[in-house]
């Protein structure tokens, strides 16, 4: 059997080019994709396996975060440019986007100084088609000094051939000959000075780049800290700098000006290389999406046709949820007669058949009817909604009021990611560059609510503010409520923002810079597959891994009696003073708080908790339940009070631990945690006494 | 003949401008260059935000927004 040998290939581009797909596609993992900039934010190592001329290869692939550069200093671009510079991967792929490609070849041609063996795929050839974009795919590779491959990774079209060349490039004995860029004749005759004395310590470097990042000079520290060499020790190698820089300066390019220029040359390359392969069969042929632009983004149908989509969804989820809990609902009941019955038959004592089959089963049973339908019909609309590319369209309505707040309008895409999970929120506000405004929108992310807590907000809104409604006017009625909650939500994230602003993280805005990619039209038959399996499924199973033990707990507090009552009693009445004075009851308040490892299992709780004593019913009949907590005592202020705090109040677990590691601070993960709860207990004990003088 | 210099958030919607000149400190003149504004470079103005701000640009092939702040920031003649 022939040896296996092993291909390391980094897997750079400029972010949403599809980067992920490309990744995907050829290793068959799962990385969630979407259209949008700054969809990677964590880097991902797959691999597949191939063959080459009867070499069996194993071909690591290396997902670096998305950039548009790799001179500047973002986090992002360190890693991308680090992994390339000292990993020393075989081959570099570099993902580019065909519907754009001079903007691409920026981030391309500063791959090319720092790796010698650069490979070009560019992407999204069937956009690239539909628009008339024609690109000589020779002529471009020729330019390059680079093999260029022509793919649409959603289709899998041309991936096979990626791969072969992939394999080809990394394994041919030429050392590789990209384009030498050029800046000019002065900077080359500086380069050439430098890159003659640079110490021996550096010659596994990549040279004529480093000679580029120490003449330029900014760049310097960070290169020695990652090589421990310390070039200020090599008298030669200053002088020559010194020279460089001089030379520079005398032919008109003043010191501070000089790593413009560098950049601006790369860019101007781009744009002749661009002038000799790309063609363009129609002048305007991203005049669709400007007319898209003009009326989504317009001053009047902007905000309502966000607020309508927004609704729509929720409207399509609250609807159609119904008959599908409904189903399963009586489905897991009847499963837990028939366990009971088995128990029975086993003879078992009574604590295990309470124990694992009214307390586990039962809240097993309840979460997974439960979330299951809203989530499973949510996550493929709105994947819908960001495949199409509509997302960044929210961030540039919605940035002035984020600017007005000293925080990044980025932000509306995090806040969009917290609607699926605050944990997923909190990860991705690594788009936003600046990291005071960063450090805002991970502290204010748990203010709309994720997947965990829409059912506890649309049952509630069912049971108490619907009831009186029939057919479709419900459903509409519903949704609308559920958006005028998402706006509280979003209108408390930016009061919040201003406030961190102004206090702990004071500070101006920064430069915001935000793409709005070309719309793309969405799969719709692999959005279904892909939001079922990777986020649907993901997330119901984290709720069912806490539902499980919290069943357990719960059913142990409501039958272990200390004294006269059960130990849920005890507490519930321990917490009930407090409860009160924010609208809940102590039953309510020790969900929350049972609830912390997830959300998802709030409503589930305060069922048993009710229930403890009584017998099963079906949760899903909303009039039944709606008896339940009256007969508990439930006001519309107890609804009111339950819907704000649901909305605000700590974090869930998973979504501190992901704050925990994005800050890597414990006090700003504590601020996370009683920052939310304080404005919750606050906004909660207000509006109960409020509304309590009125009714 | 090119036309006067302006600043780049002076630009009516559907006007063209030629970059003449990037202010700012280094690293934020840095952004705007990585975005492909360079000297010479051709911008259009495209779409205001319902809120007056940011605006979108046609900048090499790709739509970027930019605050009002930024955009002062860059020079263009008028094309």
């Amino acid at each position: 059997m022939p040896q296996l040998e092993t291909i390391n290939v980094a897997l750079a581009g400029n972010p949403n080019v599809g980067k992920s797909t490309v990744f995907n596609a050829l290793t068959g993992l799962k990385q969630h994709t979407g259209n949008w900039p700054g969809k990677t934010v964590e880097s991902a190592v797959g691999e597949c396996k191939t063959q080459y001329e009867g070499r069996e290869l194993r071909i690591v692939l290396h997902d670096l975060p998305g950039t548009y550069s790799l001179i500047s200093h973002s986090a992002e671009e360190e890693v991308a440019r680090d992994y390339i510079c000292f990993e020393k991967p075989d081959v570099t792929l570099v993902v580019v986007d065909a519907t754009c490609l001079e903007r691409n070849l920026n981030l391309c041609l500063q791959v090319m100084e720092l790796c010698p063996k650069v490979i070009v795929c560019v992407n999204l050839a069937d956009e690239a088609k539909r628009k008339k974009i024609y690109i000589d795919t020779k002529r471009l590779s020729a330019l390059l000094g680079a093999p260029v491959c022509l793919t649409s990774a959603r289709s899998n079209t041309g991936l096979k051939e990626l791969l072969e060349q992939t394999a080809a490039l990394a394994l041919s004995e030429d050392p590789g000959r990209c384009r030498r860029i050029d800046y000019g004749p002065v900077m080359d005759v500086a380069l050439n000075m430098v890159e003659q004395r640079l110490p021996e310590q550096a010659a596994g470097l990549p040279s004529r780049w480093l000679a580029l990042t120490l003449l330029e000079g900014e760049g310097t520290p960070q290169v020695e800290r990652q090589t421990g060499i310390d070039f200020s020790a090599f008298p030669v190698l200053q002088e020559a700098l010194e020279e460089g820089r001089y030379l520079l300066e005398k032919s008109g390019i003043p010191r501070e000006k000089q790593k413009d220029k560098i950049v601006s040359s790369l860019v101007e390359e781009a744009g002749k290389i661009v002038g000799e392969t790309v063609s363009l069969g129609k002048a305007n042929y991203n005049s669709r999406d400007r007319k898209i632009d003009q009326i989504v983004t317009s001053k009047h149908w902007g905000f309502p046709i966000m607020l309508l989509l927004l609704g729509l969804i929720f409207w399509i989820t609250v609807s159609a949820a119904n008959y599908p809990s409904g189903l399963l609902s009586s489905l897991f009941g009847f499963w837990e007669g028939e366990l009971e019955k088995f128990c029975l038959s086993l003879e078992a004592p009574g604590w295990v058949t309470g124990l694992f089959v009214q307390g586990i089963f039962r809240t097993l049973g309840w979460v997974i009817s439960v979330m299951l339908p809203p989530m499973a019909i949510f996550f493929p609309l709105f994947t819908i909604l960001e495949d199409l590319g509509y997302l960044p369209r929210i961030a540039f309505n919605l940035d002035n009021y984020f600017r007005k707040a000293h925080a990044c309008g980025k932000q509306a895409l995090t806040i969009c990611q917290g609607f699926g999970c605050n944990a997923v929120g909190v990860t991705g506000c690594r788009i936003i560059s600046s990291p005071r405004e960063r450090l805002i929108a991970i502290l204010t992310n748990t203010f709309v609510p994720c997947n965990g807590r829409f059912p506890t907000l649309i049952a509630i809104i069912t049971m108490y503010f619907t009831a009186g409604l029939t057919g479709v006017f419900r459903s509409v009625a519903g949704a609308a409520l559920l958006v005028g909650v998402i706006l509280l939500g979003i209108f408390l994230t930016l009061v919040v923002s201003r406030l961190l602003s102004q206090t702990v993280l004071r500070g101006v805005p920064s430069t915001f810079t935000l793409e709005l990619p070309p719309y793309r039209r969405p799969q719709v038959g692999k959005i279904l597959v892909r939001s079922f399996l990777d986020r649907t499924l993901f997330v119901l199973g984290r709720a069912v891994a806490v539902a499980a033990p919290a069943g357990a707990v719960i059913w142990l507090m409501a039958n272990v009696q200390i004294g006269d009552a059960s130990i849920l009693t005890h507490c519930a009445s321990f917490l009930d003073p407090f409860a009160r004075l924010i609208g809940l009851d102590g039953y309510l308040l020790m969900a929350f708080l049972l609830g912390f490892p997830a959300n998802e299992i709030v409503i589930p709780i305060v069922i048993m908790c009710y229930l403890s004593t009584g017998q099963m019913m079906d949760i899903t009949d909303l009039s039944l339940l709606r008896d339940v907590f009256t007969q508990n005592g439930w006001t519309v202020v107890t609804a009111v009070c339950t819907m704000l705090f649901s909305l605000v109040h700590f974090p869930c677990a998973t979504t501190l631990l992901t704050i925990r590691k994005e800050t890597k601070s414990l006090k700003w993960t504590l601020l996370a945690f009683f920052l939310p709860l304080c404005l919750g207990i606050l906004l909660c004990a207000v509006t109960a006494n409020v509304m309590r003088l009125f009714l | 003949m090119l036309e006067p210099i302006v600043t780049l958030s002076e630009l009516k919607l559907g006007e063209k401008g030629v970059v003449a000149d990037i202010r700012g400190k280094s690293a934020d003149r840095r952004r705007m260059l990585d975005l492909g504004i360079v000297e010479n470079t051709v911008i259009e103005a495209l779409q205001k935000s319902p809120s007056g701000d940011p605006t979108a640009y046609q900048i090499r092939g790709a739509v970027i927004a930019l605050r009002d702040y930024e955009a002062r920031r860059i020079s263009v003649s008028r094309a």
